[in-house]
């Protein structure tokens, strides 16, 4: 690890991703150009050659995921980066990933689609990263940064989880979380027993070959792997449940959201407070696995639920799949272009909350 | 005494090839292990398998193996290759792959002078999938996608790869080769050899086009099909070494 002493430092997420790679031993970086991430593959192209890294600019994002797929092969931690188009491009490459039961990091700083949409923040991106987003049944591991802080953390931990669970992880940010600065403390990543790659290609000396694919033609073998696939999702579900809640005990309302919305949210929650309405703010930080339980045990408390997003509604159908039909869930929606001011969340704050 | 002067290479696992019987893809694959023997290279080779007929490398070579996306081969070996430098990568793409859906890639990768080999199977057909027209299907050839033989009108012209990758400043050695008689045969040997040494000595990217027959989808018998390749394949896909690069590129 090429972890430097704790330092603390401002700094833009989209560097403070590229750091936390680096802290956690990630060398190898595979990416294309385009914005809102650009500051990514720029602060590695620099960094990565001084560490004895390899940089590549790819082709094209096709190229990137199927270089960072032959990386991650040997064993290696490696990461790309890019957004919403050109993660549409990465998405034949993740499920082959998924399939070969490959750990690797892809960060999405989102924008705003579809086709080529814009570059404000959006969140329009959630059901591709929460349902797989290629072909196949898999899923990734996928979590929602709020801050810069959390952009250092979050993607130290993602590369914990890939290798933990033989998967690949995803960071899903936005124009707003990957271009602004905050205050950073730059720290060693915590440590985490994980499991040998006693898979990984370095060549068959003193050892028999090994094969890494996700063809299985065999009478019953696919079926086996998907099962085996499915388990692997089920124990994230058990062990990978993180969440943020901010005055939600005595709530009698609870927003839902993640990423850039749930700081807008967290003011709104405040103005409502000085308005004499007991709100909440339940923050999912994993989106796959999603805190199901967490959200159910606090539909037993509270009376509703708003969930705020940047887009016309996604998450919206896991908080309900959560709270099943114990509360009421309200939506508020912005499709992409600009972000709600906290005033436009109070409103529909007034509008839905519980009447006595 | 008896001196055994024949057996399977080390590289080659001991299992019948799938192969239908008179395809080229057996001896192709033969000759690639056989290299890796000669270069006593076979504990720290990496072998990138692609998608079509010859993706159950991974059952025949002895060899670690991994299997990439359709066309992607290349891009999967820049990132093996990149992240464990010391050891020998190679790729082998049928037609399809390499020269219509990985083009971009095989382009990007030789134009990178990446250190890994390329072994490129043209057989001028999709194999696998059923005998569909390939990039390199030739000009009037019927195949199930161009069942009134293949139109420049209407389907383009028969891409020679070997030519076009030599014109890379990135590449350091490219040849097109056959495997349909004895002379050839010894010729194909010898480029792959050379192929693997080039990336054995640093020098830079190397490719070996490898003229195939494919007697199934061809509708042909195996020795008609060898035919074939010396009357039709041949005469629009020529043998020889395009580029050989005699040291590396150096700043």
């Amino acid at each position: 690890m090429n972890s430097p002493p704790p330092e603390k430092l401002l700094a833009k997420g989209n560097e403070a991703i590229a750091m936390a790679a680096i802290d956690s031993g990630c060398l190898l970086y595979f990416g294309y150009p385009i914005t809102p991430q650009s500051d990514i593959p720029e602060y590695l192209s620099k960094h990565l050659p001084t560490l004895g890294g390899e940089f590549i600019q790819a082709e094209s994002e096709i190229a990137s995921i199927n270089m960072l797929l032959g990386a991650s092969a040997t064993g290696a931690r490696a990461m790309t980066s890019s957004s919403s188009p050109g993660i549409s491009l990465m998405q034949e490459g993740i499920s082959y990933m998924a399939g070969s039961e490959l750990p690797c990091v892809v960060v999405n700083i989102s924008r705003s689609g579809p086709g080529l949409g814009g570059i404000s923040p959006s969140q329009g991106d959630y059901f591709q990263a929460t349902r797989g987003g290629g072909h196949g049944d898999y899923r990734m591991i996928v979590l929602a940064p709020s801050s810069v802080q959390e952009m250092y953390d979050l993607t130290a931990l993602a590369f914990r989880l890939a290798d933990k669970y033989r998967n690949p992880a995803l960071i899903l940010g936005d124009a707003l979380l990957g271009q602004m600065k905050e205050p950073l403390l730059r720290r060693p990543p915590e440590q985490m027993t994980l499991p040998p790659k006693n898979w990984a290609l370095t060549g068959a000396q003193h050892r028999d070959p090994r094969r890494l694919k996700s063809l299985y033609l065999q009478d019953g073998e696919l079926t086996e792997h998907n099962w085996k696939l499915f388990r692997k999702y089920e124990q994230m579900k058990k062990e990978e449940v993180r969440y943020e809640s901010f005055l939600v005990e005595d709530a009698h309302l609870a927003i839902v959201a993640f990423g850039s919305v749930s700081r807008v949210s967290r003011t709104a929650v405040e103005l409502a407070r000085r308005e004499g309405m007991k709100v909440g703010l339940f923050r999912p930080i994993g989106l796959f696995p999603f805190p199901e339980r967490p959200l159910h045990a606090l539909s037993q408390k509270v009376k509703a639920f708003l969930t705020a997003e940047l887009n016309t509604g996604q998450m919206v159908e896991d908080v309900k799949l959560s709270v099943e039909r114990d509360a009421t869930v309200h939506f508020y929606g912005k499709p992409p272009g600009s972000l709600p001011f906290p005033e436009e969340i109070l409103e529909e704050i007034r509008k839905t909350y519980p009447k006595e | 005494m008896m001196e055994l002067v024949f057996k399977r290479p080390e590289a080659l696992v001991d299992v019948p090839f799938h192969f239908c019987p008179g395809c080229h893809h057996g001896i192709a694959h033969r000759l690639v292990a056989e290299a890796i023997d000669f270069f006593k290279i076979r504990e720290r080779t990496i072998g990138v398998a692609s998608v079509g007929c010859s993706v159950f490398m991974y059952d025949y070579f002895n060899i670690d193996v991994l299997e990439a996306p359709h066309g992607r081969a290349s891009a999967v070996a820049s990132g093996v290759k990149r992240a464990v430098k010391d050891k020998i990568v190679f790729t082998y793409q049928g037609d399809g792959d390499l020269a219509a859906i990985g083009i971009a890639e095989v382009i990007h990768t030789a134009n990178r002078g990446e250190h890994i080999t390329i072994f490129f199977a043209n057989n001028t057909v999709y194999g696998m999938t059923g005998g569909q027209m390939a990039p390199t299907t030739l000009l009037g050839q019927k195949t199930t996608t161009s069942p009134y033989g293949r139109e420049f009108t209407n389907d383009g012209y028969p891409i020679r790869m070997a030519e076009m990758l030599a014109t890379l400043e990135g590449t350091a050695f490219v040849a097109r080769v056959a495997v349909n008689n004895p002379a050839n045969l010894m010729k194909t040997k010898k480029a792959i050899r050379r192929a693997f040494q080039m990336q054995m000595e640093e020098i830079g990217f190397s490719f070996v086009e490898i003229l195939l027959s494919c007697p199934t989808n061809w509708g042909l018998s195996a020795l008609e099909a060898h035919r074939r390749v010396e009357e039709e394949m041949i005469p629009y896909f020529p043998l020889g070494v395009f580029k050989e690069r005699k040291m590396a590129d150096s700043l």
